[in-house]
């Protein structure tokens, strides 16, 4: 019990190593007392360092709300023997099976698994050495990013589940997603459910308060905290994004401070509130990285520069044909091939929309999304698009193929399917209009939606 | 020997030769096999290989020149990237949880990419750290293998991943290396070893001593070279398990991409972008990159090698039509240089003058009668004296003493043609419209294929200029001054002193001229003006020029006489055709062919591939004697779609004849021309198109 007190009020006399850390930014300061409610569970797990504990546990909740960081820093300080894998590095089973043999009985036990180890051979070595080394207290296997274990062998999480039957240990399963999400429909053993409730405000501005700066006082940097989440808070709640605007945005805090004209708190926060309103704009949609966001800070008095994010480039340079080709692939996506002879063909006579109008089509395509075409249906348009007599070379084929490449396509049909490939366009409206500009296309006339 | 010979390579065969058969050819036998005026083919070779190696180096060299700029903050960044780092002030800490990432946009033209990025990474590995790595998508269609290439090029052993497709390499290698675990953290272990070893002064053996001065943590450096490629879950599952090892691992990453930098947004979701600190760098579009290699290998009279308007015009269209590949144009210039020496005798000709004056005396007589036969050459003779044109004709040493001055006169031509060129094209290409053309390219092709000063363009340009203001004018002439300052012809000497003399009187203007328009300012009322303008109107009427206007007038006649005199096309200049390719058809097959195209011939004119004339018909339709595809081919040309060619004409036929059919039909559905449709049985619907 005085161990979790002391876990629930940090003691900044006693800092972990970094190098143990998970994550330095992560510190201590992250648990917080609302995570102790289920008291009488923590107690299970500190006080049966003899008899079994329960074989698995499965927690979940948002990202960063403290799950890996409560489980590390708990396994740590009680001194619990313990393996935490995370399931997005193990490409292969068997190198899951070996960093949990590695933490258990050393390197020794892990180079025994052959190559291609599977759960049977996990199974055997965990036995032997098991027999060899026996538990003098429960083990724990602490799995982060588990909702990964769904898509590998069907197996594999069952048996997890049960890997007390060998062994005094306890396996413990982070995940972001419900349990009901993970249940194998061969059913398997039920874990412990616990869920980690996403922190509220206050915890927010506990924990965010810790990172203060060095050269600042506590109150000085909690009342910024304060600020920043009187901005952010009602459209980010992740600690890790919070943590970054922080640290981001506080130099332009405290410029005044040092320039030497305000202390006051209310004529900062009047100074950096459309600063921070900019910083929700771009920053925190990552359009612009923090070195960028930094050096335009210190640019900014000189030129006003709009700084441009990653969304506003997308002009994109293409060959002519290429450009003729999408514009062909958009219009065979988005317009019913009935229509093809309407907009293509030089005599259509007239023909009016309400004669192609089908009941159920009244819904626009662009709101439906592309749809497929195959290839004939897209040269067949290409070339009544195009202004000039195109031969049908080898390049314009594999344009098609590059335009795949580059995503501006996407191929519906298999690779394997050589004749009668089917297609889909990939690119937006405004996109597509851009392009079409370029070569003096006025695409929206050829649009079955805006006739 | 007619032109068609690439078509004759019809049928293939896949035969591995075995080894002992396969009997090397150098590369000068293949030129030299079949090649035209074999006598002096040798000598072509060479010329043909000089010149292809001093445009392969030049290039190469543009290429870095190029992408300097690009590169060289690439490396900043890098080194920036590291040595943050290793700050400890607060604001770095904070953000030390974050991969430095460089987005690379380079263009839709994704072969040319290979050469940036081979020298990006060689830069790397010289100035910054020796950990580097490119990965390509193709490679990596799963987490493990992306895993295993990394961790393979950064520290060259062997990584076993469990599959089975491995096991073939991993048995060669077992014995060598102790293979390692495909996981970061095998990467990890890796390098604090290799730091700590260097840190401590034992020299490593293989990549440690260059750099050490730098900084004590070298970054590790992945670069992934076609970022749209790749697929989207291995990339973020790589990045997670990045970020995970970005404490004790410096990673950096350079993303290549084709398209545009909010392709990142589309690949990766906020959880994982956020991961990244992304910095964007641009690179040259590759408009501007074909221009400047125009630049530097079409227009200049260093290579004697030239080609003519319509080859031009294919490799500029294929390039902005279909591929934006510099690459490519490149090989264009290289497949007309080969073709140029191998089809040509009088080749042996086009080389620097030194050396092409020589090889003139070592021409035999078929090369002097091969002479006597080029057009440009007998419309030469008919502009000569009857005495003349019989010694011309017939006297062989006359013929080479004037040949020699010929060959003489079409240096000179080239010597002025550029500059002239040049000039023009500085003093058109800010006219409104662009009557001659934005780019240097386009005029350089008008040049090439008529008289430019006949074209209506030309005169409409001259006329925009005659509208420019002084300074305007007075700017661009001296423009052309500049480019014509380092000519070394005489001509162009001559006219570079005329053209500074008119810039001297053009400003020695400024001090006495008075414009009547000057007193305007002062009065203001309507009648006045109306008075004034009327005034002025009438002085223009009766052709009184302002000083300004006369000194203009000449100046432009002056260009103009230049032009004239310089800029005319090539195909006026006697013995041309021994430096200008002209087959155009020959590169366009070469570089744009049309498969589809090609086999529809076939299948239409059997007897031209065959080379059977027995097959040949009046009438054009196919004969009966045709193999059975181009039978069946004919038949589903003119039958109506989806209809069944089988039913009608075959109702009672022997088996022999039918299995030919349905092999006929097997035939044509695997070349793309008809498809089975599922409507009913044997029926089959025609494609126009075919598969890709």
């Amino acid at each position: 019990m005085n161990l979790l007190n002391h876990l629930c009020y940090p003691n900044p006399t006693h800092t972990p190593t970094p190098n143990l850390n998970l994550n330095p930014n992560l510190n201590r300061s992250q648990i917080r007392p609302s995570s102790f409610g289920t008291l009488s569970f923590w107690k299970i797990i500190c006080d049966t360092k003899l008899h079994y504990s329960y074989p698995s546990i499965f927690i979940y909740g948002h990202r960063a709300s403290g799950k890996s960081h409560v489980m590390h820093v708990l396994l740590k300080e009680l001194e619990l023997p313990h393996a935490t894998v995370s399931c997005v590095e193990c490409v292969s089973v068997a190198l899951l099976f070996e960093q949990v043999l590695l933490s258990f009985f050393g390197c020794d036990a892990a180079s025994l698994l052959p190559r291609s180890a599977s759960l049977s051979d996990f199974v055997r070595i965990y036995r032997q050495q098991c027999s060899q080394s026996p538990a003098k207290q429960t083990r724990y296997i602490v799995m982060e990013k588990a909702e990964l274990l769904r898509d590998t062998d069907a197996n594999l999480l069952p048996a997890l589940l049960r890997l007390q039957e060998l062994d005094n240990v306890t396996i413990i399963l982070l995940s972001e997603i419900v349990w009901d999400k993970f249940r194998p429909n061969t059913g398997c053993f039920e874990p412990l459910l616990l869920h980690f409730p996403d922190y509220s405000k206050g915890e927010l501005h506990t924990i965010l308060s810790q990172d203060r700066h060095p050269s600042y006082s506590d109150e000085f940097y909690s009342s910024y905290i304060n600020i920043l989440l009187g901005v952010f808070y009602s459209v980010c709640r992740d600690l890790r994004e919070l943590r970054h605007l922080a640290a981001l945005n506080f130099s332009k805090f405290c410029e005044p401070l040092e320039e030497g004209k305000e202390t006051d708190t209310h004529k900062l926060w009047r100074n950096i509130e459309p600063h921070l309103k900019k910083a929700m704009q771009t920053v925190y949609l990552r359009e612009v990285s923090s070195v960028q966001w930094e050096q335009m800070q210190q640019t900014e008095e000189k030129e006003n520069g709009a700084l441009r994010g990653l969304s506003a480039h997308t002009h994109v340079e293409l060959p002519y044909y290429s450009k003729f080709l999408l514009i062909a692939a958009y219009l065979a996506s988005y317009n019913p091939a009935r229509t093809d002879k309407r907009f293509f063909l030089k005599h259509h006579g007239k023909i009016r929309k309400t004669n192609f109008l089908k009941k159920n089509e009244k819904t626009s395509n662009h709101l439906l999304g592309p749809k497929p075409f195959p290839l004939d249906r897209l040269l067949a348009i290409f070339y009544s698009v195009v202004d000039s007599r195109v031969a049908p070379t080898a390049s314009i084929f594999s344009q098609i193929s590059s335009l795949v490449t580059l995503q501006l396509l996407t191929q519906v049909s298999h690779d394997d399917q050589l004749d009668a490939p089917k297609y889909k366009c990939a690119v937006s409206m405004d996109f597509i209009c851009a392009i079409s500009r370029t070569v003096n296309f006025e695409i929206v006339k050829y649009l079955y939606d805006f006739l | 020997r007619d032109t068609t010979w690439p078509y004759q390579c019809f049928g293939c065969f896949v035969f591995k030769p075995s080894a002992k058969k396969k009997k090397t050819l150098s590369l000068a036998d293949h030129f030299i096999h079949g090649c035209e005026g074999a006598e002096n083919s040798e000598k072509r070779f060479k010329l043909c290989q000089d010149l292809w190696d001093q445009i392969k180096t030049d290039t190469e060299v543009l290429q870095d020149e190029l992408n300097r700029n690009i590169l060289d903050s690439l490396l900043d960044f890098t080194r920036k990237c590291s040595s943050t780092r290793q700050h400890s002030d607060w604001a770095s800490q904070m953000r030390a949880s974050e991969i430095p990432t460089a987005a690379l946009v380079l263009g839709v033209n994704v072969p040319d990419h290979d050469m940036t990025f081979q020298s990006l990474s060689d830069l790397l590995q010289q100035s910054v750290t020796p950990y580097v790595a490119s990965v390509q998508a193709k490679e990596c269609g799963a987490l493990k293998h992306l895993i295993k290439r990394v961790l393979e090029r950064l520290m060259g052993t062997v990584v076993t991943v469990d599959d089975e497709e491995e096991e073939e390499a991993e048995q060669t290698s077992a014995q060598h290396h102790k293979s390692v675990h495909c996981s970061l953290s095998t990467l990890c272990d890796w390098y604090n070893t290799k730091t700590k070893k260097s840190n401590t002064g034992t020299p490593g053996k293989k990549r440690s001593s260059p750099v050490r001065d730098g900084p004590q943590q070298p970054p590790v450096v992945i670069i992934f070279k076609d970022l749209e490629a790749f697929n989207p879950r291995v990339l973020q599952d790589f990045i997670l398990i990045c970020s995970r090892y970005i404490e004790r691992l410096p990673l950096m990453f350079i993303f290549g991409i084709a398209t545009s930098p909010s392709t990142i947004q589309h690949l990766l979701p906020h959880s994982v972008s956020s991961l990244l600190c992304i910095e964007l760098f641009q690179s040259l579009s590759c408009t501007q990159h074909l221009a400047t290699v125009i630049d530097k290998l079409i227009l200049t009279k260093q290579f004697p090698f030239k080609l003519n308007g319509k080859v031009m015009q294919v490799l500029i269209s294929i390039f902005l039509y279909h591929d934006f590949s510099v690459r490519k144009f490149i090989k264009g210039i290289q497949l007309a240089l080969l073709e140029h020496f191998h089809s040509q005798p009088l080749s042996v000709l086009c080389c620097k003058k030194k050396e092409a004056l020589l090889n003139v005396m070592q021409l035999d007589h078929l090369d002097l009668e091969r002479i006597r036969h080029l057009l440009s050459f007998k419309r030469y003779v008919e502009k000569q004296e009857p005495r003349e044109q019989v010694d011309l004709l017939t006297d062989d040493t006359h013929l080479k003493e004037v040949c020699q001055k010929l060959i003489k006169d079409l240096h000179k031509y080239h010597k002025n043609y550029y500059p002239i060129l040049r000039c023009l094209h500085t003093l058109t290409s800010s006219l409104p419209r662009y009557p001659l053309g934005k780019q240097i390219r386009e005029l350089h092709l008008i040049c090439l294929e008529k008289n430019v000063w006949e074209s209506e363009d030309y005169q409409s340009a001259m006329k925009l200029l005659k509208m420019l203001a002084k300074d305007e004018l007075i700017a661009l002439l001296q423009r052309c001054a500049e480019i014509l300052q380092p000519a070394k012809s005489k001509k162009i000497k001559s006219a570079l002193v005329q053209l500074e003399d008119m810039l001297t009187k053009f400003k020695q203007l400024d001090s006495n001229i008075t414009s009547p328009l000057k007193h305007l300012q002062k009065k203001t009322d309507l009648a006045q003006l109306q008075k004034t303008l009327l005034e002025m109107n009438e002085s223009r009427r009766a052709k009184k020029l302002s000083p300004f206007e006369v000194l203009r007038n000449e100046a432009l006649e002056f260009i103009d006489s230049l032009v004239k005199s310089h800029l005319s096309p090539p195909e006026s200049q006697v013995l041309n055709e021994v430096c200008y390719y002209t087959s155009s058809a020959t590169v366009r097959r070469h570089l744009n062919a049309t498969p589809r195209t090609s086999i529809q011939a076939a299948l239409n004119s059997p007897f031209y591939y065959l080379q059977n004339d027995r097959l040949k018909t009046e009438d054009g339709t196919v004969s009966n004697a045709a193999p059975d595809i181009c039978i069946a081919y004919a038949t589903v040309v003119s039958a109506a779609e989806g209809n069944d060619p089988d039913s009608d004409n075959f109702g009672k036929v022997d088996e022999v004849k039918h299995a030919r059919f349905i092999r006929a039909v097997s035939e044509l559905e695997f070349l793309g021309f008809i498809k089975s449709t599922k409507q009913k049985t044997d029926h089959v619907a025609r494609l126009t198109w075919g598969g890709c």
